[in-house]
């Protein structure tokens, strides 16, 4: 983003009412954007938007959408972009952890979890990419999870369809870099978000508010992946270089 | 597809990264008493009373846990935490009138406020309480022999009740429920937003000035002196006897009327990183830090201009300070005595504390004026308060607070239920014979282990 540029700007956000995603966007309405925010629930979104609003967003619209539903996709987005009078950044901060027991032994309930996590996000990615493409511009910015860098037994269904979701955005960025268009993995570990406070041990977690600050930071750099907080990169690094002869009999 | 399964409850819709799992203990400040509890975030204001349906032991919202005993805590039971409701919902920049959900802290309000020229009308000693808590505590600040307490600044808020009824509070509509949940120790409903009047201001700066002060006489003289300067406070020296008894610094600002920057000058923090061993925390080494304290400030009177933030929040800076006194904890006794008896409880009370040779670091002398707070059970009253902090010392701590109570109550006085975690029921029920009028406000669903204490409805704890 280019520092002197004054004009606000033009922000969607998939998933506005995730803890990360407000911390997000209360931080861009500081600064004055411009955001249009999709959610699920109507109440929840309208609190979120009153609140962004109030922070001094210079414009706020929203829509109330299930993201499952990928055939609504193209009309959501382009009203989104005509809303926005264009787009700066697509925020897609949504996700299931689903019910990693139920998923083990029933199929329907772990398609759940790749559908929501992977094939819904191919479907709006696609969509976007394409957009910003033709127009030589924009950021994709992605929340995906350090839970795909390995599979584990506590949540493989979440962290398998972290793992496409990462491997897909490696190659869209691939794809679009030449084209002016910068693609953000952003892979979290455990954050610590309001309702955390005064809990015992919650100083260990990472603060809402400070992962927030990182993201924005990484698209104002138009940086490719962020690890966040930055120490569960090396952290990754070893777990994912544990030999499978190993890592299979630990308990993770 | 169909949409996510119905045994997911819309609560959980967070990504899942950030998904805390885990029953953890809550901790009040004091770190005294200790006990388990079902933690249950709160983070939409419809989340209550659906969340706590067929949750049994009972049911208490609670914000940052910034009291020190009891208020905050339900043994066994089931602790709302309102934090992740933080939201704003209106501001006027012309009458400061700001709304907002009840989780937010003031430090979320100040950092949104100030910069715009608005200040709380009243703040505690720290930023990192929340709203819901400021009211349900009716906290008072520097400022209470003018502005009164924080209750007498909110204009309205939504009282959700367990039965699922939405009410609005103001002075006129129910106007019962309003003097009932000012001070109401979250006892009569969940306050899900509240509406509070700011104040302007145009500095962030305070013109501060530090007097020394030899004995209760002399802090009286600078307490009449300073009726028209807006802040006031006292530190005091609670471990000397002899000439040295009840010396103190006696500590005044206003808010600085030159035209200054309005933005935040941003400062790392520092975190009390370990448990300090019980040792660290004797007669003498507050003896020391006590003298370190008064001869800090080497000349009679000292004038300078601060920030906000080291004026009001001098500990803030130091996150979890608390752990300096080791893992039993700290309470503190903090007393009103009126007028009348005001001068001679003090002093009976500070020879008794030095007597005792039980340590208290952090001893704060204030007077509260007259300005009458909204709220049924409200602890302020025209007079003087003290505030002590006590290491806990099992065995030689709770005789002292036990003395303590009773010459409060001997001379009129009464304690603060934020700061407490001692007194007996007989006491309290003394200290606040409104009390069973209050109890018909209280929602059949919320208790506390404070409130459990000191009406007996659950003995033997
Ligand atoms: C360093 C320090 C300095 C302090 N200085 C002062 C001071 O100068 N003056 C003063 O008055 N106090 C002072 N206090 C005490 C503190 O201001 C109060 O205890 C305050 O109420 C804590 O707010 P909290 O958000 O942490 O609430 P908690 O401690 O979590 O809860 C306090 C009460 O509020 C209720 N409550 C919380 N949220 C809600 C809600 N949404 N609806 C209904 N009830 C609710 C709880 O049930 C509980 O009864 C100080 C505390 C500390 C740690």
């Amino acid at each position: 983003m280019n520092q002197m540029d004054t004009t606000p700007r033009k922000i969607l956000v998939l998933g506005a009412t995730s803890g990360i995603a407000e911390a997000t966007c209360r931080i861009w309405a500081s600064q004055g954007a411009r955001l249009f925010l999709v959610a699920r629930n109507a109440e929840k979104l309208a609190a979120v938007a009153t609140d962004l609003r109030t922070r001094g967003a210079s414009y706020v619209d929203t829509a109330v959408a299930d993201l499952d539903n990928t055939e609504q996709h193209p009309a959501l987005l382009a009203h989104a972009v005509n809303s926005l009078t264009g787009l700066d950044v697509a925020y897609l901060t949504y996700g299931i952890l689903g019910d990693q027991a139920k998923a083990e032994q029933d199929f329907n309930t772990a398609a759940q979890i790749i559908y929501t996590n992977y094939m819904a996000p191919v479907s709006l990615l696609t969509w976007l990419a394409n957009f910003c493409v033709q127009r030589h511009g924009g950021t994709l910015a992605v929340i995906s999870s350090v839970a795909g860098d390995r599979g584990r037994k506590s949540n493989y269904l979440y962290g398998s369809s972290k793992a496409g979701l990462s491997a897909f955005l490696g190659g869209l960025r691939n794809r679009v870099d030449r084209e002016g268009v910068t693609v953000l993995s952003i892979k979290p570990g455990p954050v610590k978000t309001a309702m955390t406070a005064g809990m015992k041990g919650s100083e260990k977690f990472a603060d809402a508010d400070k992962v927030a600050q990182s993201i924005v930071k990484a698209i104002d750099k138009q940086q490719d992946v962020l690890y966040v907080p930055f120490q569960w990169q090396p952290i990754m690094f070893i777990i994912r270089n544990i030999p499978e002869r190993i890592f299979k009999k630990l308990n993770l | 597809m169909p949409t996510a399964s119905g045994t997911t409850p819309e609560l959980n819709f967070r990504t899942p990264d950030e998904q805390f799992t885990g029953q953890a203990p809550f901790e009040s400040w004091g770190r005294y008493p200790n006990y388990d509890a079902n933690v249950v975030p709160l983070h939409w204001q419809s989340d209550y009373p659906a969340v706590s349906s067929g949750m049994h032991n009972g049911v208490l919202p609670v914000g940052m846990g910034r009291s020190y005993g009891d208020v905050c805590l339900l043994s066994g039971g089931n602790l709302l935490v309102t934090t992740g409701m933080n939201r704003l919902i209106a501001f006027d920049p012309e009458t400061g009138l700001l709304t907002a959900e009840a989780g937010i802290t003031l430090a979320q309000i100040l950092d949104f406020a100030v910069p715009r020229g608005f200040f709380l009308p009243v703040t505690p000693g720290t930023k990192y309480v929340t709203l819901g808590g400021a009211i349900a505590n009716d906290i008072h600040g520097k400022n209470h022999h003018v502005a009164g307490t924080f209750g007498c600044h909110v204009t309205q808020f939504e009282l959700v009740r367990s039965d699922g009824s939405r009410k609005l509070c103001s002075r006129t509509e129910n106007p019962d429920f309003f003097a009932a949940t000012i001070g109401g120790l979250g006892l009569t409903g969940v306050i899900t937003w509240a509406q509070l009047r700011l104040k302007p201001i145009v500095s962030r700066l305070i013109d501060y000035e530090g007097i020394q002060f030899h004995g209760i006489d002399e802090f009286l003289d600078l307490t009449r002196q300073s009726q028209d300067i807006e802040y006031t406070v006292s530190w005091i020296d609670c471990a000397s006897t002899g000439k040295n008894f009840a010396r103190g610094v006696f500590m005044q600002g206003d808010h600085s009327k030159k035209r200054d920057t309005l933005k935040p000058s941003p400062e790392p923090k520092l975190v009390f990183p370990f448990d300090a061993p019980g040792f660290a925390l004797n007669h003498l080494s507050v003896s020391l830090f006590n003298t370190a304290f008064f001869h800090k400030q080497i000349h009679q009177r000292v004038v300078a201009e601060q920030d906000y933030e080291p004026f009001f929040y001098p500990l803030d800076k130091v996150l979890h300070w608390n752990r300096m006194y080791g893992k039993r904890g700290l309470l503190q006794f903090q007393y009103v005595i009126p007028w009348e008896h005001a001068r001679e409880g003090t002093i009976t009370i500070l020879k008794e504390v030095a007597k005792s040779g039980l340590a208290s670091f952090l001893a704060v002398l204030k007077a509260f004026g007259d300005v009458p707070s909204p709220g049924m059970m409200s602890f302020p009253k025209p007079g003087i308060t003290l505030a002590l902090d006590f290491p806990i010392k099992p065995d030689k701590s709770f005789p002292l607070f036990e003395r303590l109570a009773d010459m409060t109550s001997e001379f009129g006085g009464r304690l603060y239920p934020a700061k407490d975690a001692a007194m007996t029921a007989a006491q309290f029920q003394a200290f606040y014979p409104q009390w069973q009028q209050f109890a018909r406000y209280r929602d059949p669903q919320l208790t506390s282990s404070f409130w459990e204490r000191v009406t007996g409805d659950k003995p033997g704890l």
